[in-house]
């Protein structure tokens, strides 16, 4: 251990506000967390950072007293303590702020914080005490939140605020807090960090776990790194940099930019005409789009969230309907009626990765191989006769695409909602990138995904361009458009405001078009 | 209609409302904490044939009245394990106790008695005998509030007053108790009272049982107080009625005492057709003074008088999430 010696030995004396000692846990097969080790000293504020799936989160879990460890010691304030149960885990001075609240939507902001902490059999006493305490909390450490406000009705900030609240009520003394800043806008965030340093002014310890490493570098003081379960490193903030950190949960070096060779743009794949789709309301979401896209090159559609990219994507996949033409291969495609849908567009040769993985990309109660069926269950090589479906081969084949895409763990019989997002969208890229289409849909590749998975899924890609197939890729993460196009369209208001070479064009240029101001002027 | 014939309806009004009330607020406790419970009606019925047949033996219909309430939470004790504890389907247990209950409670009582899967008639203390509120005789003389209070009001066995007294009852456990905050806590977000250290398994456990208890009083009432022993199916569809009625109340004490007092108005209607007759002016046919509750039903839950949001949890076993 490093952090705690290296801050100071003014108090050798003093035990670590917590200390974790060869903990380990497994799910079946799954090694979760492999003898963990940390220490981390009272009043200060420790980060864990890790990739999703590291094992940050299951360890919080046992200090919580959710899982029982496998094996190992937890020590508080230098005492051995066991914690079977969240009960115990709250007795022992420790509060935990869950990424996924754990408030009573229809019960007032009091009602939340006794909930469990009660002081007896009636609940007025329990209310007006714990209105007093809030006003003095609220005081102390910026918390401010209407005691009598119904949680369905306060932002999610707020809604955080009272997880804090909740903890400090049970005088919590070590704060536990997964990913807090996931859901929070830039302004809540900052309000958070500020909480936090008043909370660590006052002698509390907080323990933030993220995989933001601008979080990390801002507000802690040591910081540990988990990487598949294992504690890879403790070091202190000050004394790294964001790259170390980064390749230290990677165990790489991770590649800000996308190697590429310079692309070799072939024939016209798709040419789009004065494409328009209006939406259920009636309203006009694209308003007459015009691009092509060439074999072997990718084009990126940079823009706001909401300024027609997903109608783009939807029409072009055939779940929306619009008017105008799309001509792929030089023959031209239906936008409405029986042809007009994805099964059309997949057998003419489109693949759609779609932007909301989790609804329109699988069914998260489905197992992996029956999810990497949906879209071609139709393929014969999926058929055992004219009337049964081949399991088996499916298997096999959703076997081969996990190890070739990397999926971990590679068990095609695992439910798709058990596996990590990065994970989730290797399964669906695997589905869609090994039909070898002339055309890939691609939207929020990397939305929810880890750095190492992000890496991988640029690169897969890449690859497919360099095999002579056009990409359309939608993001909204400029970064990510900027390293993979080798065009940039962008889009504002339902239509495209103008292309730019990637290797010419800068954020400001992009920024200023996003924001609808014309492509003249921005030039 | 005359006051004379008014009385008389809301009298029965009363007596019908009695098990559909005490059935309606068992269901509040148990759905209030995230256990659908469609299986009222087996519970009432176990019930009434525990109560019919222990009062027909041993004479008191306390005991007898016992004897229901332990018929009923075992019932419901074996819906908490199938759906709490082995996180089945809620309904498919309670459609299933509905249908052991209908068989199990006339085999039983043929093969105590023999009258055709009927218990005996009960008379005297074996059954709720009227009891007499202070004053009824003395004020019975004054208009229309006197025979109101003389005739509608008094002279009820004990379970209609204690059925009415649940109400206040269970609004104040609810609203001002703390085991009142964590049922309501735990049907709508279990996992909030999991992290906050308290037991979701024991809360509701504790719930299912105040559900057999309170089925236990109303299948006691049928038995003992409404009707003078127990006959097959004698609960007629009360404990859907009693559900329906508790959809219509959101979920909500004081308004169950008026959905079921409405439903049970209904019922005594149904059995006075010439009154209806006679202030309408045409025939109402009976099955739909029947069908009348649960249509008002659908109509709730269709949103036309507001909406009827159930506990957001309800239905759904809890397990811990990673």
């Amino acid at each position: 251990m490093t952090g705690g010696n290296a801050s100071g030995r003014q108090e050798t004396a003093a035990p670590f506000a917590i200390e974790l000692r060869g903990i380990s846990k497994a799910f079946g097969p799954v090694q979760a967390n492999k003898d963990i080790s940390i220490q981390v000293a009272k009043g200060s504020i420790h980060g864990i950072i890790g990739e999703n799936g590291a094992g940050k989160s299951t360890l919080m879990s046992i200090l919580y007293g959710f899982y029982k460890a496998d094996a190992g010691e937890v020590l508080i304030n230098g005492q051995p303590t066991a914690i079977p149960d969240s009960q115990a885990a709250i007795r022992a001075g420790i509060g935990m702020v869950f990424q996924h609240f754990k408030l009573v939507q229809n019960f007032s902001v009091l009602e939340n914080v006794i909930l469990g902490a009660e002081d007896g059999a009636l609940l007025r006493p329990s209310l007006a005490k714990a209105r007093k305490v809030l006003a003095e909390l609220a005081e102390e450490y910026e918390l401010e939140v209407e005691p009598d406000a119904v949680i369905e009705e306060l932002s999610v900030g707020h809604q955080q605020r009272v997880e804090i609240l909740k903890a400090l009520y049970r005088h919590a003394d070590i704060l536990i807090l997964d990913e807090p800043t996931g859901v929070l806008t830039p302004a809540e965030a900052d309000h958070l960090f500020r909480i936090l340093r008043n909370l660590k002014e006052q002698g509390k310890t907080v323990i933030l776990i993220t995989h933001k490493l601008r979080e990390i570098m801002e507000i802690t003081d040591t910081v540990s790194v988990m990487r598949r379960g294992e504690m890879t490193a403790t070091v202190r903030t000050a004394g790294t940099s964001p790259e170390e950190l980064a390749e230290l949960m990677v165990g790489r070096k991770v590649l800000l930019h996308v190697p590429k060779e310079e692309a070799k743009p072939g024939r016209t794949v798709l040419e789009v005409k004065d494409l328009r789709v209006r939406d259920d309301d009636g309203v006009e979401r694209l308003k007459g789009i015009d691009l092509t896209i060439r074999a072997g090159e990718i084009l990126g559609i940079a823009g706001v969230a909401g300024n027609g990219q997903t109608e783009l994507l939807e029409v072009l996949g055939g779940i929306a309907d619009g008017t105008g033409s799309i001509v792929l291969n030089g023959e031209s495609l239906d936008l409405t009626g029986k042809f007009s849908d994805g099964q059309s567009r997949r057998r003419q040769g489109i693949s759609h990765v779609p932007e909301d993985r989790q609804h329109l990309g699988m069914i998260m109660d489905f197992t992996a191989w029956e999810n990497t069926a949906f879209g071609y269950h139709h393929d014969p090589a999926y058929q055992k006769n004219r009337w049964l479906m081949d399991n088996d081969a499916i298997l096999e084949d959703t076997k081969g695409k996990m190890e070739r895409f990397d999926v971990r763990p590679p068990i095609p019989t695992l439910q798709a909602k058990s596996f990590s997002g990065g994970n989730q969208q290797k399964i669906i890229l695997a589905r869609e990138i090994e039909r070898n289409p002339d055309l890939l849909l691609v939207g929020q590749p990397t939305r929810g995904v880890d750095i190492g998975a992000i890496e991988f899924i640029h690169k897969r890609i890449v690859e497919l361009r360099d095999a002579g197939k056009a990409v359309l890729l939608v993001s909204v993460e400029l970064d990510e458009i900027m390293s993979l196009s080798d065009r940039i369209a962008v889009m504002f208001d339902g239509r495209i405001m103008g292309e730019r070479d990637p290797r010419t064009t800068n954020e400001r240029e992009l920024g200023l078009l996003m924001a609808g101001v014309s492509g003249e002027a921005a030039a | 209609m005359d006051y004379a014939t008014l009385l008389q309806i809301l009298d029965s009004t009363i007596r019908l409302a009695v098990p559909l009330l005490l059935a309606c607020l068992a269901g509040l406790y148990s759905e209030r904490s995230g256990i659908f419970d469609i299986g009222l009606e087996g519970k009432m019925l176990m019930a009434a044939m525990c109560t019919g047949a222990v009062a027909a033996l041993s004479g008191s219909v306390w005991v007898g009245l016992l004897a229901g309430i332990a018929g009923s939470v075992i019932f419901a004790a074996i819906h908490g394990i199938a759906s709490i504890t082995f996180r089945g389907n809620q309904l498919i247990s309670g459609v299933a106790l509905n249908f052991v209950a209908s068989g199990i409670t006339v085999l039983i009582a043929q093969s105590l008695f023999r009258q055709g899967g009927r218990t005996p008639p009960l008379s005297g203390d074996a059954r709720f005998n009227p009891i007499t509120l202070p004053f009824a005789e003395s004020l019975s003389g004054v208009p229309v509030i006197g025979p109101l209070y003389s005739e509608v009001i008094s002279g009820h066995g004990a379970l209609v007053y204690i059925a009415f007294l649940a109400v206040p009852v269970t609004w104040w456990v609810l609203y001002r108790t703390r085991f009142g905050l964590r049922l309501r806590a735990v049907g709508e977000n279990p996992a909030s009272v999991d992290t906050a250290g308290i037991s979701v398994i024991r809360l509701r456990y504790a719930a299912v049982i105040i559900t057999g208890i309170l089925c236990g009083l109303a299948g006691a009432y049928m038995a003992a107080g409404l009707q003078a022993g127990f006959g097959k199916e004698m609960t007629a569809g009360r404990g859907y009625i009693a559900l329906a009625a508790l959809i219509f109340a959101k979920w909500r004490p004081w308004y169950a005492l008026m959905a079921t007092l409405l439903f049970g108005f209904f019922q005594a209607l149904a059995l006075r057709p010439d009154v209806i007759k006679n202030t309408m002016g045409f025939d109402v046919p009976v099955p739909a003074l029947d069908a009348l509750p649960y249509i008002l039903t659908v109509i709730v839950l269709a949103g036309f008088v507001g909406r009827a949001i159930p506990p957001r949890a309800g239905g759904e076993p809890y397990v811990k999430e990673r």
